[in-house]
């Protein structure tokens, strides 16, 4: 059952593409429920050969950081040199590190 | 590099049936794209257009082929005009030698009987291209192989639609239930073959639509299985109808809205 447009909630699209490892950002939509968003999805964010795989989430079940709390989460640790893991050789077969 | 025609047709015949599947394409496509700007919402008016581009793209190759098999239906344009030969079919031919079903020339109506009429029309059309990919015509069987999965969607999206409206609101199921009751007459059409289609399909160029039917039924019982709504049998009109170029005028007033431009300027370049 569907209710009045202005209820229908708001879902982010992730779009992953031929070549890609990872689903990507690429927009947001409204839908009556999940299945409908999977295909307003398809026809709004994957007619120009963008992807292989959709997901769709309602935007209310994404917990995001606000950006006054951008300092304290993700102050960089550029004088802190000895925390970033570049001092040993990473193998040949290991490419996606 | 030209691909041939089978050995046992007509050119003649095979380019009526290029012309009757490219039509049936062609004014479906024109009729959804006229929901462009009117649609309930943003998504659906995205996804309507969507739509009405895969059935113009089946269009132009079908139209093309018909021009390219049998070059005499081709209506003739002033010397010098560059319109390729699929936009002269698709622009300067009149409604009686259009050969669409009437099913899709018809006034598109409410929300609710345009995804009636898509389901209706996609169903039978992907049933049909599910076949056509085996043609001995080498440009139906392509065209088959690619259509039927954009007819796979066209389907599941009307699909998705009737079913929501049907077992929405009363209102909602008021107007798809008066939707179908309007257009179910009009499928009757689709179900007695051509002799065009007939002679076509012995030869295994074509496809009879009658020895779908019954797939057909099947899966639009499947599609209102619980709404309360149910179908009739598919059963064959009285008369002459699209196939033989007998049209309503709604096909007219749709060709001059689509052909008036290109008519204005037969030598305008695109």
């Amino acid at each position: 059952m569907t209710g009045p447009l202005a209820d229908w909630p708001l879902y982010e699209v992730f779009v992953r593409s031929r070549r890609g490892l990872s689903h990507v950002h690429v927009g947001s939509l409204h839908a009556a429920d999940d299945e409908m968003a999977l295909r307003h999805a398809r026809d709004v964010y994957t007619r120009r050969g963008e992807g292989v795989s959709l997901w769709v989430v309602r935007s209310d079940a994404i917990t995001a950081s606000s950006p006054d709390e951008k300092d304290p989460l993700f102050a960089p640790g550029g004088d802190k040199a000895y925390r970033h893991p570049s001092f040993y050789h990473v193998p040949e077969d290991v490419p996606h590190l | 590099m030209t691909p041939e025609v089978p050995d046992d047709v007509t050119a003649a015949d095979l380019a009526a049936y290029c012309l009757m599947l490219g039509d049936d394409a062609l004014v479906l496509s024109h009729r959804l794209a006229q929901w462009c700007s009117r649609a309930p919402d943003l998504e659906e008016d995205v996804a309507l257009a969507n739509l009405a581009l895969d059935l113009l793209g089946q269009a132009r190759v079908l139209l093309a082929r018909a021009a390219e098999v049998d070059p005499a239906v081709v209506p003739e344009l002033p010397a010098g005009s560059p319109a390729p030969p699929e936009d002269r079919l698709a622009y300067f031919r009149d409604a009686a030698e259009f050969r669409n079903l009437r099913l899709v020339e018809l006034e598109n109506g409410d929300f609710a009987e345009t995804v009636a009429r898509v389901l209706l029309v996609a169903t039978l059309r992907l049933a049909v291209l599910d076949r056509l990919a085996t043609s001995t015509d080498e440009v139906l069987a392509a065209v088959a192989a690619s259509g039927r999965r954009e007819l796979a969607y066209h389907r599941d999206w009307a699909a998705r639609w009737v079913r929501t409206l049907a077992l929405g609101t009363e209102e909602s199921h008021r107007r798809l239930h008066a939707g179908l009751e309007r257009l179910w007459p009009w499928y009757a059409e689709a179900w007695r073959p051509h002799e065009t289609e007939r002679r076509l399909a012995a030869t295994g160029v074509a496809v009879d639509p009658a020895t779908v039917a019954p797939e057909v039924g099947a899966v639009l019982d499947d599609v209102l299985a619980g709404t309360g709504l149910v179908r009739p049998e598919l059963g064959e009109p009285p008369g002459p109808g699209g196939r033989e170029g007998r049209h309503t005028a709604d096909l007219a007033r749709l060709l001059e809205e689509m052909q008036s431009v290109a008519r204005a300027h037969p030598l305008g370049r695109w």
